[in-house]
């Protein structure tokens, strides 16, 4: 590069706007790739942003902490997003409540299921104590994940890396079951999604429906709440009851 | 649109300081979720600015997670040094999860309609 060039990449790497300008510009690109492939689950507009922008700071040698300096005017609407969700919960709230027992009985099962069958497979395929305590909340929303996880012995950095994971993961992978396993109820689509997938899940849903999202919403929450209450006994119970 | 922006980050500071002070490990902005539904119960409704705003926030909640997400190149090494593990029980857990929850969520909202000629 030219002096003049490799002056303009200090300044451009280390101000905010590369860094908004690089997120905004790669979700459009991953949308409107999306779009192309007719909505295709493997085409996940979250997925390939994340994967556009990976490679981008790779390339350009740019580190994730002067990425974020920008990024943050974007991650700082989740927030606001988050309160917002109380206007499809309260839109849906009809059908919520007529679901009310239903939904309790599948929360506690799904919870359930989601940590207890992470540590299961990892520890059969030999995964460390810290890495198993730090999969057991990946199904909730980070800032829980990286408070439950800490206590048991995980690392609060691996669990928020492993809870993007799944979003993603269920994000690509629901489409896929609710046509194996012949969903076509939204309500049901979107709880199961929201229940397992946290907030990237129930940005999924809400491309299916409103009413998708408000029970993906509605599922975040509960898990959140279920797994930051119950995960600290349920834990030091199963490694007991395993003599780990 | 103003006016619903400043509504949505009234409650989130209302839920971040009852999070803060009371100690929760829920996060504000979840607080703030719970007391905007209690306020729009109470109220009967979301008004027509509050609505479009939540509605254009939500459309692209997807862009929202990207900065957060991007976080993963950090932990590269972190997850490489256990992949096969670690990759098969994310994989393997959240798609039992979700069908999980989606069984038993079928099963039980299947109302039987014959129930009550069941009834002695």
């Amino acid at each position: 590069m030219t002096p003049q060039l490799t002056e303009l990449w200090v300044y451009l790497s280390a101000s905010p706007l590369l860094g908004l300008t690089l997120t905004l510009m790669a979700y459009q690109a991953a949308f409107w790739l999306y779009r192309r492939t007719g909505f295709h689950p493997l085409a996940n507009p979250v997925m390939l942003a994340i994967a556009m922008l990976a490679t981008v700071l790779w390339l350009g040698d740019i580190d994730y902490r002067s990425y974020f300096d920008g990024a943050q005017f974007v991650h700082f609407l989740l927030g606001p997003a988050t309160v917002a969700l109380a206007i499809p919960l309260y839109t849906q709230w009809p059908r919520l409540k007529t679901m009310a027992g239903p939904l309790v009985i599948a929360l506690v099962l799904g919870s359930l299921t989601a940590v207890l069958s992470a540590y299961a497979i990892g520890a059969m395929l030999g995964a460390s104590h810290a890495s198993l305590m730090s999969l057991a909340p990946k199904s909730v929303t980070t800032p829980i994940a990286m408070a439950v996880a800490e206590p048991l012995g995980g690392l609060p950095a691996l669990a928020a890396a492993l809870v993007m994971l799944t979003g993603v993961i269920g994000a690509v992978g629901a489409p896929y079951l609710y046509r194996w396993l012949r969903i076509g109820d939204h309500a049901i689509r979107g709880f199961a999604i929201g229940l397992a997938a946290h907030g990237i899940g129930t940005a999924r849903a809400f491309q299916i429906s409103e009413q998708a999202g408000a029970f993906a919403a509605l599922a975040m929450g509960l898990n959140g709440l279920l797994t930051a209450l119950s995960l600290p006994w349920i834990m030091p119970w199963l490694e007991r009851l395993l003599g780990r | 649109m103003i006016s619903a922006l400043t509504l949505l980050l009234a409650f989130q500071l209302a839920g971040e300081v009852i999070a803060r002070g009371l100690g929760l490990q829920v996060p504000g902005p979840v607080i703030g979720m719970a007391l905007l539904f209690g306020a729009l119960l109470l109220r009967g409704g979301p008004g027509e600015d509050l609505r479009q705003t939540a509605d254009k926030l939500l459309q692209h909640l997807s862009l929202l997670f990207i900065p957060a997400g991007t976080g993963i190149v950090m932990y590269g090494e972190l997850i490489a040094a256990e992949w096969v593990p670690l990759t098969a029980a994310l994989l393997g857990s959240t798609f039992l999860a979700i069908g999980v929850t989606m069984l038993v969520l079928k099963a039980l909202s299947k109302r039987p309609k014959t129930g009550q000629s069941i009834q002695p």
